[in-house]
């Protein structure tokens, strides 16, 4: 009944009114940004990154305070022009957004609380793969009403990754191995990249599918042909005490210590492109080392 | 005699048990072998740079721990005194833990242990300072469950003002021990410490067996008091600062091992120093065995194991020294 009434209303508008009526449906990002969110403020890491990739300016109201980490996050020098927040209710509530970002593992309790206060709330959910990056991408383009800029950065994500594809030869056996003995298996984005700059992953063939820790023993008894670890933090921790075994740094004949800073892959965002590229060179510079 | 040598028995066949047991399935005559002889491969890497460390240091950690129960109980002349449950443990673990935040030290430096060290020093001199010498049950432990809480509080406020991430985990390692990949730098950096607090605690042996007659009978016998109550505190130190700057604070070795030894050795102080540490390193070997039975995959921490064998002995022996207290 209702969609027959409007339908009836929109015959009876006047020619004029439906001109310029196509002519907003023709420019669909102009349509679509007349209703986009003009306050929105993110919570989590990850969507702070696309959001301030792809958000028009002034659009994008706060980041969260992880943003201007530079151990966990590849925009630091962007997310220093935006006012931060450390993600709690009442203090998202007081920016008055009316949208917001936050991740699958955002508190529960601060997502229902401002989606009881009548603030939407959009989860988006981290990308386990590289392939799942165009679709984080297109997924903020399109509730920031960005459909278009997000098109243009996902294209070129894209056929930079088809180009780094495009790897030959030998595959080495690699393992990243971070505090705790941690190791991210297939299963993973780090996984996917190490993967996809053309080593086989260790963690995988011991049985870590998604990742895990590790035991030292395990790792050593696997002979991996390079060890890729995140450089140390500030101060000192037990955790991180593992990535000093001498044991470790015995291992004959494996490349260890190269690094890549966390930064570049715990978030699905074009950054993690550097973290492929970088692979991509320790392993040429491997092969040629066995040649 | 007989005891002691039933004891050695006993910590050798743990040693090679613990040598067999790790996350690489390796059978235990080729671990073994690697460990001696070397070879090719991996295998012993992992034997002498991965197990051999862990079993070494359960050895030295639980026998210093166990030794400086006895010695604490017979200068006490308190079954319930021992380092983990009078604070002297957690102090030294306060003192390691600002050593490493504060950048003095890196992990496998002199420093460390030596951090430790002053910790336990002042955490016993603070203990035994509030209890008095004559050790009242009441006010000793009193005393203890004070610098306890006070030093776990320090430590973890310590780790959480840590700028980094991973450090507030490691308030379970500080509180509860752990031997998970520790490396043969960190045996070679307790081992002097724990070796200087045992010569230390031997060298009381004679002065604990007066002891047992009395102050006034001791000091007629010849015996200082002052000097006896300054190596007991320093050799217990010595110990506790080396083993908890690497293993973090391991409770209740130093409350069990002497408490079910002490009918062996006719209740002599100076026999039951020799045969705690004996026993307290079978019963550390025996604890870090079964963390890694039980639990393969996690690091289950080496106190949840000492306190679910200590805590219930613990309970038994309050509930008999209540019927001395007024």
């Amino acid at each position: 009944m209702a969609r027959r009434a409007a339908a009836c209303i929109s015959v009876s508008v006047r020619p004029s009114k439906l001109i310029s009526l196509l002519a907003a449906l023709v420019l669909s990002s102009a349509a679509a940004w007349a209703d986009a969110p003009r306050r929105v403020v993110s919570l989590n890491l990850c969507t702070d990154q696309l959001a301030m990739l792809l958000a028009a300016p002034g659009q994008l109201k706060s980041v969260s305070y992880i943003s201007r980490d530079k151990r966990a996050s590849a925009m630091t020098a962007e997310a220093a022009h935006f006012p931060i927040n450390h993600g709690g209710a009442e203090e998202i509530y007081l920016l008055n957004p009316d949208l917001v970002l936050a991740g699958t593992y955002s508190s529960r309790a601060t997502v229902n609380m401002l989606r009881r206060l009548g603030i939407p709330v959009h989860i988006m959910a981290p990308a386990l793969t590289l392939d799942a990056i165009p679709e984080r991408i297109s997924e903020i383009g399109r509730v920031l009403g960005r459909d278009a800029t997000a098109a243009k950065i996902r294209a070129q994500f894209e056929s930079d990754l088809a180009e780094l594809r495009k790897i030959d030869g030998p595959r080495p056996r690699a393992a990243i191995y971070n505090a705790n003995g941690w190791t991210p298996g297939e299963n993973s984005l780090p996984g996917q990249i190490l993967k996809t700059a053309g080593f086989t992953n260790v963690a995988t063939q011991a049985g870590f599918a998604y990742g895990g820790e590790m035991p030292l023993e395990l790792l050593i008894m696997a002979q991996p042909d390079l060890i890729v670890s995140a450089p140390a933090y500030d101060g000192h921790s037990r955790a991180e005490d593992i990535l000093d075994h001498p044991a470790l740094r015995a291992l004959t004949g494996t490349a260890t210590g190269e690094s890549v800073a966390d930064n570049t892959w715990i978030c699905g965002t074009p950054h993690v492109l550097d973290a492929v590229r970088r692979l991509a060179k320790a392993r040429r510079a491997l092969l040629a080392k066995a040649d | 005699m007989r005891l002691f040598l039933i004891l050695f028995a006993l910590v050798a066949a743990l040693f090679a048990l613990s040598l067999t047991i790790g996350p690489a399935r390796t059978g235990p005559l080729d671990s073994l072998a690697a460990l001696f002889v070397g070879g090719d491969g991996p295998l012993p890497m992992v034997m002498r740079e991965i197990r051999l460390p862990r079993a070494l240091l359960a050895a030295l950690v639980g026998g210093g721990l166990g030794m400086a129960g006895a010695a604490l109980q017979g200068y006490l002349r308190n079954p319930l005194a021992e380092p983990g449950l009078i604070g002297v443990s957690g102090s030294a673990a306060l003192g390691a833990v600002l050593a490493l935040q504060a950048g003095l030290t890196a992990t496998a430096s002199l420093g460390l242990p030596l951090a430790a060290l002053l910790g336990a020093v002042i955490g016993v001199f603070l203990v035994i300072g509030l209890a008095g010498a004559r050790g009242g049950s009441l006010t000793l432990i009193l005393a203890g469950i004070a610098i306890s809480a006070l030093a776990s509080a320090l430590t973890s406020l310590v780790l959480n003002l840590s700028p980094n991430p991973f450090a507030a985990n490691d308030i379970v390692f500080w509180m509860m021990g752990s031997l998970a990949d520790r490396s043969m730098t960190h045996f070679w950096l307790a081992l002097p410490f724990v070796a200087v607090g045992g010569i230390l605690l031997a060298s009381t042996a004679r002065g604990l067996d007066a002891l047992t007659l009395g102050e006034d009978a001791a000091e007629t016998l010849g015996l200082s008091l002052t000097r006896l109550r300054l190596l007991v505190v320093l050799g217990t130190a010595a110990i506790v600062g080396g083993a908890t700057a690497v293993a973090g604070a391991i409770g209740f070795v130093g409350l069990v091992v002497p408490h079910i030894l002490r009918p062996f050795v006719g209740a002599q102080p100076s026999r039951l120093l020799w045969a705690s540490a004996l026993g307290g390193a079978a019963l550390l070997l025996i604890a870090d065995i079964s963390v890694r039975v039980i639990l393969p995959d996690r690091d289950l921490k080496l106190g949840v194991v000492t306190a679910l064998i200590g805590a219930p002995l613990f309970l038994h022996l309050i509930f008999k020294t209540r019927r001395e207290l007024p």
